[in-house]
């Protein structure tokens, strides 16, 4: 895939959207692959001690899945050059069904060599990630 | 327990050198629903100019990780992490990640906040390759919540 022309480009254009369904088990291969093993992600007893309502995604993966679509639509992650978030709400793993994260990535600003992406994070339709940009190179 | 106001501008020895193996890459990709070839095909990622497999944009937190471990394990620091929660990230790229990089992290504590008894500690890690090279800033606002 190749890296769409920054002249196809307008500011408030939506570029990519995706869903993705985390598991339990997206959260156990997160913690290893990761090394984040902190046992809030995978163990409800855990989870309930310290009066959080279920066990919660990592915030990484939730970051990490969140930047995908704009990486499938550039076709090179080494196109991305700043990525950031703020974590603003859990996403709750319901054990048997889970949870749908949803992903929308508009133009937030053009210049002359790339862009700004926002992201819009949602889990049951409200916003888990604040501040999510993502800064593209597109010429060159 | 509370956070030493006195970190900040505190900087930590260089991490010890973590080698970023192919099968780290693609079982990281996976983890982050991340199908990219690039990520998984040496040959793609070849043609598209690497010099083998690109890891995601967040894997740098893996080695951002080490770094602040040593942060979390200083006495001095204060920093009960049972209490910590992660607020906010940030990864500044001067070129992604690839398989075969191996890279050292150094820690260095940006600003200490706080704020209605919680306290904000910001700390950058600038993630190098072998050859001293800048390959990423990995930033982190930790929020330390204070006693209930």
């Amino acid at each position: 895939m190749t890296a769409p022309q920054l002249s196809a480009l307008t500011v408030g254009d939506v570029v990519a959207e995706a869903e993705f369904l985390l598991t339990r088990d997206s959260l156990v291969r997160y913690a290893g692959a990761s090394g984040d093993f902190n046992p809030i992600h995978y163990r409800d007893d855990v989870a309930a001690q310290v009066g959080l309502p279920g066990v919660l995604a990592h915030g990484m993966l939730t970051m990490g899945l969140a930047v995908q679509p704009v990486v499938d639509l550039l076709g090179d992650a080494g196109r991305v050059l700043d990525y950031q978030v703020r974590f603003t709400r859990p996403v709750i793993v319901d054990p048997t069904d889970g949870a749908t994260v949803a992903v929308v990535a508009k133009v937030g600003r053009l210049d002359e060599a790339g862009a700004r992406i926002d992201l819009t994070v949602t889990f049951q339709g409200d916003t888990v990630l604040g501040k999510a940009q993502v800064v593209v190179r597109l010429d060159g | 327990m509370s956070v030493n106001p006195e970190l900040q501008g505190r900087s930590f020895p260089p991490t010890a050198p973590y080698l970023v193996g192919r099968e780290k890459v693609r079982e990281f990709a996976r983890a982050v629903f991340a199908t990219s070839p690039l990520h998984h095909d040496p040959d793609a990622a070849e043609a598209a100019g690497y010099p083998d497999v690109v890891a995601p944009p967040t894997f740098a937190v893996v080695v951002q990780e080490h770094a602040l471990a040593q942060l979390l394990a200083d006495p001095d620091a204060g920093i009960d992490f049972s209490r910590v929660v992660h607020g906010d990230q940030r990864f500044s790229f001067t070129r992604p990640i690839v398989a075969g990089d191996e890279l050292t992290a150094v820690l260095t504590v940006t600003s200490v906040k706080t704020l209605g008894g919680h306290s904000m500690v910001t700390a950058d890690a600038l993630v190098a390759d072998a050859g001293g090279e800048h390959v990423v800033t990995a930033t982190s606002t930790l929020v330390v919540r204070g006693d209930e």
